[in-house]
């Protein structure tokens, strides 16, 4: 029966890359439906995690409950609450009662143990089948510290979305954003980090300074962001563990901006602007020498490197409206893949490499959409007075971003949907929030 | 907080902290609010009056003209434009003690990177006009905002247009 959830999960993950072969051909209780971007989730329990000692009893709760959250969360399944259980799980090993989680219609169950000796924490959890009454995959146990106990559930989580989906997960991740206060006309920015979900915000610079659009490196222990610090946009990379940076080197008189990693982690490529115009730039990070890679009187910015970075999707308006190019990493002769109505900005390669995310303008509203490397297949995700920015999720299936509101007291916020356009979800800040940058999985 | 504020409370800072010469720019009456953000704050020196001194920041702001605005999506200079930078350029060669740094700055209609792209356009399009009139290129820097610094935020059009624009900033020069 997994096997029917499995495909089912699979086929709804295939519309995502819109070969729509939908499940409609199968049939009987464990059938996802998928019509036209309506989905029924798949119904899953996860009781409060057994303690196996005293100290670890309420950690038992909030583990469950995060691992809940983040299932949940991907709109792919729905949480049965406990008041509907029959079973209670008081011993991590004992024999599942499968007629007790099929009579209230759960499809799959997570058990979870935890036990906590000083500042350790140990989590071990099984899935299992209900409708086939077997345990899908085997037990898996992981350690850490109490203080990491988040990043706990979150792993538990990406094994049990990547066991039922065939997908990697995404929530042992973090993203690194701008943390907004005041109104429009006085606004201040400053450098966080938090988990994927929203939890455990850390600031990584003050608001003294002008900062904007930080990425992650492919590693996630450094993030590459332009600051006014000296007066003028300069390119900084900070390093996130002891929050030390430095200015990348930059040409005097210009301007730089709109920086992003390559997959080596070693070149930077960015835009630069001399005298009115702008071009793009690599840099190899350790001896700092640049390479130019374009030189039209055009516009040419917001560069990102494909995955296997042998190509840099990046945004010119040399045709007169600003649109989406493609060249090789060494530069030379681009191609044009964006042929809509309206604008396109901000492109970003997904890290499966298939697709390329981008804010459209047209006709006075801001769109986030997807479109494959060739320029085909578009499909606009969002539609708001002003979306922006998008950055995606470690395994390219979700894609957060940012949301300004009109007028006076607009404020930014950040939002994820998924590549389907199902899904779209508020992502909580402690302030306002804009151009967020998605981690990979943290090891 | 408005540029123009900004301005206004950064030459009071600096009249506060450098007035050598009280005669010669009047007497304005200011705060002694400092920004200590303000990124020209090492060049004190600059003291300034009323408007009706003809060689003060506070005239060259609102007798002279600040700043020059664009049509959406362009960086090319308007009649009203050129007429503006003209005064702008017998301004700066008379009162050659000045320097300044020309802030270019667009709407929000615009995503962030293309438009500090295009700040940075319409901040060159006036420098290289200023530069055009003979004032010399060691005195004038640029610096784009893209959207990060609206004045207006009323998100139509009259705001926009107020937000599309190229503001010669008095960064420093000599007392005398």
């Amino acid at each position: 029966m997994m096997v029917r959830i499995i495909t089912a999960l699979i086929a709804l993950i295939m519309t995502a890359t819109l070969s729509v072969t939908l499940a409609q051909a199968q049939q009987g209780p464990l059938r996802i439906e998928i019509t036209e971007g309506v989905i029924e989730p798949l119904p899953f329990a996860t009781p409060s995690f057994v303690p196996e000692n005293g100290e670890s009893a309420e950690m038992g709760a909030q583990l469950a409950s995060v691992v809940a959250a983040d299932l949940q969360g991907t709109g792919l399944f729905r949480q049965i609450p406990s008041s509907a259980f029959i079973s209670t799980v008081s011993d991590f090993g004992a024999p599942v009662q499968y007629a007790d989680w099929k009579a209230i219609n759960a499809q799959a169950l997570v058990i979870g143990a935890v036990s906590v000796a000083g500042n350790n924490l140990t989590v071990k959890f099984r899935l299992y089948d209900i409708f086939s009454g077997a345990e899908l995959g085997s037990g898996l146990q992981f350690q850490g510290t109490v203080e990491g106990w988040r990043r706990m559930a979150h792993k538990v989580a990406d094994a049990v979305y990547s066991r039922i989906t065939g997908e990697s997960g995404y929530f042992d991740s973090r993203v690194v954003f701008v943390s907004e206060t005041g109104p429009k006309i006085d606004r201040k920015k400053r450098l966080a980090v938090m988990d994927y979900d929203g939890a455990g915000v850390k600031y990584l610079t003050d608001s003294s300074s002008l900062v904007l659009a930080p990425r992650f490196s492919p590693t996630g222990d450094r993030v590459l962001y332009t600051s006014y610090e000296t007066g003028f946009p300069r390119i900084y990379v900070l390093d996130v563990g002891n929050v030390k940076r430095r200015v990348l080197e930059s040409a005097q008189g210009s301007m730089s901006f709109a920086p992003r990693f390559a997959p080596n982690g070693q070149t930077v490529v960015f835009s630069q602007a001399t005298g009115s115009n702008t071009d793009i730039y690599t840099m190899d990070v350790p001896s700092g020498r640049a390479t130019r890679l374009t030189s039209a009187p055009s516009i040419e910015t917001a560069p990102s490197f494909s995955p296997d970075g042998n190509n840099i999707v990046f945004e010119s308006d040399r045709s007169g409206t600003q649109q989406l190019y493609i060249m090789s990493a060494g530069g030379g002769e681009p191609k044009r893949i964006s042929f809509g109505q309206g604008r396109y900005g901000t492109p970003v390669w997904s890290p499966r490499g298939d697709l390329i995310a981008f804010t459209k303008q047209s006709k006075g509203r801001f769109h986030i959409g997807v479109m494959r490397v060739d320029g085909s297949e578009e499909r606009l995700l969002t539609a708001s007075f002003l979306d922006e920015g998008p950055t995606w999720s470690p395994n390219g299936r979700v894609i957060m971003f940012h949301r300004e509101t009109q007028g006076a007291a607009g404020r930014s916020s950040l939002y994820s949907v998924d590549i389907t356009g199902r899904n779209l979800r508020p992502v909580r800040t402690p302030e306002g929030g804009s151009d967020p940058s998605w981690s990979p999985l943290q090891k | 907080m408005k540029l123009t504020t900004k301005m206004v409370l950064l030459v009071a800072a600096l009249s506060t902290a450098a007035c050598t010469n009280p005669n010669r720019f009047g007497a304005g009456s200011f705060t002694d609010a400092f920004d200590p953000n303000a990124s020209v704050s090492t060049n004190a020196g600059i003291v300034a009056g009323s408007a009706s001194d003809p060689t003060s920041t506070a005239y060259f702001q609102q007798a002279v003209g600040d700043r020059v605005l664009f049509d959406v999506d362009q960086s090319s200079l308007t009649t009203s434009g050129r007429a503006t930078l003209d005064g702008q350029a017998t301004w700066l060669l008379t009162n050659f003690d000045y320097t300044a740094i020309v802030e270019g700055h667009a709407d929000e209609q615009g995503t962030r990177e293309y438009n500090i792209a295009l700040g940075n356009r319409r901040a060159d399009a006036a420098r290289s006009y200023l530069l055009s009139k003979g004032v010399p290129s060691s005195r004038l820097q640029i610096v784009s905002y893209g959207k990060e610094r609206p004045i207006e935020v009323c998100s139509e059009e009259a705001c926009y247009s107020k937000n599309r624009r190229a503001v010669t900033v008095l960064a420093g020069g000599l007392t005398g």
